[in-house]
C-alpha cells in the first residue's frame, strides 16, 4: 500500500496517530510523520486513520491483491 | 485550440506534478495514448520525506512511492531516460536516446533540480552530497549510520535545516554554515530567521552565519574538511550541500516558449508562454518548473517550489489541456508550504517577501510557538505559524481576502509590526522558495521589492 498526506491541510489533530500509531508520529507539538509505504498489513488501520482525519489530509493507494 | 479532442499527451516529468496531472486526465475521462517521461529510473516518487524521515531509523528512503489516486489505465512509461528537446512544429518530444514522441498536447513537469558545489572536482568528492533524488536521500542515510565525527551543511535553507535537525535528533554533530544573517532570511525575512537560529542552536547545532565555505578539502578522494571565508576549517566527514534549486529548462532552449532561470511562463490556466508573449494551445507546464500570474498577487509572475502547488497546477493544467475553452480554470490557490525540523511544525501561506511588515499575532517568537501576519501597505500578504498549525487556515481567508493583520492577541497583545528584515536585493543569501518575477512572460528577473517601492 501507499499513501501520502497533504501536509498543507494537515492541521495536527493526531488522530491518525491514535489510530495507526506504526504508520503516523507527531514529533514535537504538533508535526507529522509517516511511512508512505506502510506493511500492507497496516492496511485496516491506514484507512480507518484516512477516513478519521477531520480535515481529509490522508491518500491512500491499496495495496494489489 | 484545434477542434478535435487530443489524442496523444505526452507528460515529461515524472514526480508529483506529473503523476497528478495524470490522474485528473484520465479521471475526466481522457482515453487517448498517455506516455509519462522521467529522467530518473522510479515511478514517481514523494520528496518532502527524503530530508525528514527517510533519513531516520525508521522509514526507508526507498519507501517514498506516490499512491495513484485514479486509475491511469494504459500508460506508456519512458523512465532513465531525459527529454532533451521540443519540437513545437513536428509537435514531438525528443529524448536522450533519439526517441521522438508525436503530442496533441504536452505538459511539462521537469521540477527542479540541485544547484550544484561550483568546484566540479570538489564536489566529486566521496562524502559531498545534495539532497533531492532517493539515491541523495540513501548515500547521506547510510553516511549518518556509519557514524561520521561530524556533518557539514551547506546552505540554511529550509532543506538544509531540516537536514540539520536529523542530525542533532541522531545525536550527531553538526555544522550549519549560512552566508546571510540567519537560517531560512530568503523564505521568512531575518525577524523569523532569528527564531530559527535559536531552535538551532537550542538544539546543539554548531551554527554559523554572515560566513561562506570557500573550498571543501578532500584526501584520497574523500571529503575531510571544509575552510570557510572567516579563516577557521571545519573537520567533517559529510557534507550536504543545500543551495537551493535549478529550473530544469534547458532543454527547452531550442523550443521557442518563453523560458530560462524561473521557468517556464505560462498562464494561470497553465498555458505555456511563447518569446513573443502568446500563450500556445497545445503545451503547458506546472508544478516547480512553471511560473505563472497569480490572481491573488496583481497578476505577478511566481515560481513555486511548494507540494501543493505542483498538485494544484497539474490538476489545472491537466484539466485546461483537455475540457472545451469556456470550462478552463486558472490555478488560484494560495500559495502553501510546511517544513518540520527542532521539533517545530512551520507552515506558511502566501508570498512573505512581498511584506514590507511583520505582526506576531500570536504566542510569542521568543519561545518559538508563535504565528505572524506579513503584511504590504495594510493587506496581508501571507502568514507563517511556529507550533500554531490549526490557525494557519484562519490566516489563508484573511490573505484571500487582502484584509489588514489581525490585533495581535494574548501573550502576543500589544505587538507593534516590524521590518521583517528580507536580504537586500544583491545580498547573496539562499533562495526563497517563492519568486516574484514581475509581469513579463518573457523577463527572467526576480525582484522581491513590491512595485512602487524604493528599489534602493
Amino acid at each position: 500500500m501507499k499513501m501520502v498526506v497533504d501536509l498543507a491541510v494537515c492541521q495536527g489533530y493526531a488522530q491518525c496517530a491514535f489510530l495507526a500509531p506504526d504508520a503516523f508520529r507527531i514529533n514535537g507539538e504538533e508535526a507529522l510523520l509517516y511511512d508512505p509505504q506502510p506493511d500492507d498489513r497496516l492496511e485496516e488501520r491506514v484507512l480507518r486513520a484516512a477516513a478519521a482525519c477531520p480535515v481529509q489530509a490522508i491518500s491512500v493507494e491499496r495495496a494489489q491483491r | 485550440m484545434s477542434g478535435s479532442p487530443p489524442e496523444r499527451i505526452v507528460i515529461v516529468g515524472a514526480s508529483l506534478a506529473g503523476l497528478r496531472g495524470a490522474e485528473t486526465l484520465r479521471r475526466m475521462g481522457f482515453t487517448g495514448s498517455l506516455t509519462i517521461v522521467g529522467d530518473e529510473p522510479h515511478e514517481p516518487y514523494d520528496r518532502p520525506p527524503l530530508s525528514k524521515a527517510a533519513l531516520t531509523d525508521w522509514v526507508p528512503p526507498e519507501h517514498t512511492g506516490l499512491p495513484r489516486l485514479a486509475d491511469l489505465g494504459d500508460v506508456d512509461w519512458r523512465l532513465g531516460v531525459a527529454a532533451t528537446g521540443l519540437d513545437r512544429r513536428a509537435r514531438e518530444v525528443v529524448l536522450a536516446d533519439g526517441t521522438r514522441l508525436p503530442y496533441d498536447r504536452v505538459l511539462i513537469t521537469t521540477g527542479v533540480r540541485n544547484r550544484p558545489w561550483p568546484n566540479a572536482e570538489q564536489a566529486a568528492l566521496e562524502g559531498v552530497r545534495g539532497i533531492r533524488t532517493r539515491e541523495d536521500s540513501r548515500a547521506i542515510r547510510d553516511h549518518l549510520d556509519a557514524g561520521p565525527k561530524r556533518v557539514l551543511v551547506i546552505g540554511a535553507g529550509f532543506t538544509g535545516s531540516e537536514v540539520a535537525s536529523i542530525c542533532r535528533q541522531r545525536d550527531l554533530p553538526v555544522t550549519v554554515v549560512e552566508r546571510a544573517e540567519n537560517p531560512l532570511v530568503g523564505p521568512l525575512g531575518g525577524v523569523v530567521g532569528e527564531v530559527a537560529a535559536g531552535l538551532q542552536r537550542a538544539a546543539g547545532v554548531d551554527l554559523r552565519c554572515n560566513v561562506t565555505v570557500e573550498a571543501l578539502e578532500g584526501s584520497g578522494g574523500r571529503f575531510r574538511a571544509a575552510s570557510l571565508s572567516d579563516g577557521t576549517t571545519i573537520e567533517a566527514d559529510l557534507a550536504v550541500i543545500a543551495l537551493g534549486a535549478l529550473r530544469n529548462t534547458e532543454w527547452l532552449a531550442d523550443s521557442g516558449l518563453a523560458c530560462g532561470l524561473l521557468g517556464v511562463s505560462c498562464d494561470p490556466g497553465g498555458r505555456a508562454y511563447a518569446v513573443n508573449g502568446m500563450a500556445v494551445d497545445d503545451v503547458f507546464a506546472a508544478g516547480d518548473v512553471a511560473r505563472f500570474p497569480h490572481a491573488l498577487y496583481e497578476y505577478e509572475f511566481l515560481a513555486l517550489e511548494h507540494w501543493q502547488n505542483a498538485v494544484v497546477g497539474a490538476q489545472v493544467a491537466a484539466h485546461n489541456m483537455i475540457c472545451d475553452d469556456p470550462d478552463r480554470r486558472a490555478h488560484v490557490s494560495v500559495p502553501a508550504f510546511w517544513s518540520v525540523q527542532f521539533g517545530m511544525n512551520i507552515k506558511s501561506v502566501g508570498v512573505p517577501s512581498l511584506a514590507d511588515q511583520i505582526l506576531v499575532t500570536q504566542g510569542s517568537a521568543k519561545e518559538g510557538r508563535f504565528a505572524a501576519a506579513y503584511t504590504e501597505g495594510d493587506r496581508m500578504v501571507a502568514a507563517v505559524t511556529f507550533n500554531h498549525g490549526r490557525y494557519l487556515e484562519y490566516y489563508r481567508r484573511l490573505i484571500e481576502r487582502a484584509s489588514p493583520a489581525p490585533v495581535p492577541v494574548g501573550e502576543a497583545e500589544g505587538n507593534v509590526p516590524e521590518d521583517p528584515r528580507f536580504p537586500d536585493p544583491g545580498t547573496p543569501y539562499e533562495p526563497p522558495t517563492v519568486i516574484v518575477s514581475g509581469r513579463s512572460p518573457t523577463s527572467m528577473e526576480a525582484r522581491r521589492v513590491p512595485a512602487g517601492k524604493d528599489q534602493r
